[in-house]
């Protein structure tokens, strides 16, 4: 109940009844960032083919899960407010269940066991796991012996890092991801007040190159070792939006294989420094602008969705309500290992025979309207279809559409918990403004009354490619549009920008 | 003199448990104290009591003036 009330403050509602933005200045959040898995050596996109995190098409795929055993931290953040998860690599306003190591690996076993497509096992909070090594590490053990084929990953804000290197290669962890939000000490210094660090607290700049050289420190070593390192930074409009682009070169240099460019999530009801102090969200287009900056440095991740430290899911679902200490009470303890393989194995098929769908049907690219460059909005539950009514989507997946070809470039959240009981109407205008940016919204149906929405909106309500695979229906799509543009029919759709939403990402 | 929690405070986030050189920190019903017996400020161990400078909620870790000083036994 506590969560639910921070997530939609009085804040947020204004937002969303003031309707949709066309610039800056809106203080609303939330979307992730996709690895344009072309930009992947080959050597680490096999690495990564079962990851939903860092594989843009295996995230329609594949389901990840969090497990909360680590509650300290060693760094203090402007964006964080302990009272609550880490913001780093889960958000702000949300309280995790914490779990102890063995309840960790008991869960685990539950969810393993009843979701064939979970590859995946992550420590990302609700602090810093490094700051909790003997949990962290415990569970990870705890993990690898039951489950010895799913992923371990582990996340971290870098300070302790170096002192656990030789653990994290023991304990064969696949990934590791640094929150970098700057490697300039004096911009980091605005970032975070104070760490703990050599039984001290230290603050200032002081603190910001300590914390600065860990990170870097950390990073080298893991990549000499060949541990795939993934970076996370939080883009702070006024702060690191510039630095960015020099964080994104650097890291790259240094060998991280992805950077994850996410937004801050501010609002005053979080109690964080920042939110308490003003400091506003970017919006939609702002986070875009800073990933499509760093475009030609590491390869950047468009798909992150920021879950929350104990999420359990695939795509926009988050089933961690069917998994609390006292459900997983009654479920078997042993995942089946054949039933998993199994699965697993048609989800490759299906994989495989898709990709080759692809190639088959996708229609050509339209040379007409070659400045035409448009978002498009798709309601999907994975599998990589569109298969969601427009009214039951929780997020969309936004792509980018031009002559060049279609492109991933985030997500959009619509709903939160706690908003089962907003009003119809509220619902369907926060679920339009999110989307303003966009020139056509694909679902496998559209209500007549949400259809004159979003085309009051100038949105395209589009239904035809119901069960059609993604990205052969946006060409599609895009070749008829493109047309009618060409031909003057339609005006192109373009300079809009929209808010993304504030909250955490759960349906607990 | 001994540090205190302040329960209402508290995130119980563990982060002090393991900093404490005295064991003198447990967790208690949800949330985290210290046994005032145990404690020596950290004098002889550290220059910062170890539970005020890694607590992330500011005036949780607080003097106890209840109790007399502590005298370092050289
Ligand atoms: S002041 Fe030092 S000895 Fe006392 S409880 Fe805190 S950490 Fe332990
Ligand atoms: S560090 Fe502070 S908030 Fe965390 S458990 Fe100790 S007293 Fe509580």
């Amino acid at each position: 109940m506590r969560d639910a009330k921070l997530e939609r403050g009085p804040g947020e509602a204004a937002v969303l009844r003031e309707g949709p933005v066309a610039g800056g200045g809106c203080k609303a959040s939330r979307c992730g960032s996709s690895a344009r898995e072309d930009e992947l050596p080959d050597a680490i996109r096999e690495k990564v083919r079962r990851h939903p995190c860092y594989s843009e098409e295996a995230h329609h795929h594949y389901a990840r899960m969090h497990v909360a055993v680590a509650p300290a931290c060693n760094i203090q953040c402007n964006y964080c407010n302990r009272k609550f998860d880490c913001a780093n690599e889960s958000r702000p306003g949300v309280v995790s269940e914490r779990l102890s190591p063995a309840q960790a690996v008991a869960k685990v076993a539950a969810v393993a066991g009843a979701i064939a497509q979970m590859s995946v096992v992550g420590i990302a909070g609700p602090g810093d796991p490094l700051a909790n090594p003997e949990k962290t590490f415990a569970t990870l053990r705890g993990v690898a012996a039951i489950l010895p084929d799913v992923h371990l990953c582990l996340s971290t804000n870098g300070l302790a890092l170096p002192d656990h290197v030789d653990e994290i290669i023991r304990l064969n962890v696949h990934h590791v991801t640094i929150t970098i939000n700057a490697i300039d000490p004096q911009v980091a210094s605005r970032i975070y007040p104070w760490i703990f660090y050599d039984h001290r607290r230290i603050r200032g700049l002081e603190a910001a190159e300590i914390l600065c050289a860990r990170q870097m420190e950390g990073l080298r070593m893991l990549v000499a070792r060949g541990v795939l390192c993934k970076v996370n930074s939080v883009l702070i409009p006024g702060v690191n939006e510039d630095h960015l682009v020099q964080v994104n070169r650097v890291v790259k240099a240094e060998g991280a294989f992805l950077h994850n460019i996410m937004p801050l999530i501010s609002a005053p009801e979080h109690g964080t420094a920042f939110g308490l102090s003003g400091q506003r969200a970017p919006t939609a287009q702002e986070l875009k602008a800073v990933q499509d900056r760093c475009a030609g440095g590491a390869a950047l991740m468009r798909h992150c969705r920021q879950c929350r430290a104990d999420a359990v899911g695939l795509l926009g679902e988050d089933r961690a309500a069917e998994f609390t200490l006292q459900k997983i009470a009654s479920i078997p303890v042993q995942p089946d290992h054949a039933v998993r393989r199994a699965a697993q194995a048609r989800i490759e098929e299906t994989r495989r025979e898709d990709a080759r769908a692809r190639h088959a049907q996708e229609p050509p690219l339209p040379m007409a309207a070659p400045g035409v460059r448009a978002q498009v909005a798709v309601a999907t539950s994975g599998a990589g279809r569109i298969n969601v009514h427009f009214g039951r989507a929780r997020e969309f997946q936004i792509y980018e559409v031009d002559a060049q070809g279609v492109r991933f470039a985030g997500h959009r959240r619509v709903d939160l918990k706690g908003e089962d009981a907003m009003a119809d109407e509220e619902r369907l205008h926060a679920a339009v403004c999110s989307l303003n940016d966009c020139a056509a919204v694909l679902a496998a149906r559209i209500g007549a009354y949400p259809r004159e929405r979003l085309a009051a909106a100038g949105i395209e309500a589009v239904e035809r490619f119901a069960e059609g695979l993604i990205h052969v229906s946006i060409r599609g799509w895009f070749h008829d549009y493109a047309g009618r543009v060409e031909r003057g029919e339609t005006v192109h759709r373009t300079g809009q920008d929209a808010p993304l939403r504030q909250g955490a990402y759960v349906v607990a | 003199m001994a540090y205190k929690i302040v329960g209402s405070q508290c995130s119980a986030c563990a982060a002090c448990e393991p900093e404490c050189p005295n064991n003198a920190i447990r967790e208690k019903n949800g949330t985290y104290v210290i046994k005032a017996e145990k404690c020596t400020e950290c004098i002889g161990y550290f220059d910062d009591p170890q539970c005020v400078a890694v607590c992330p909620v500011e005036d949780t870790c607080v003097v106890d003036s209840s109790y007399p000083r502590y005298q370092a036994q050289v």
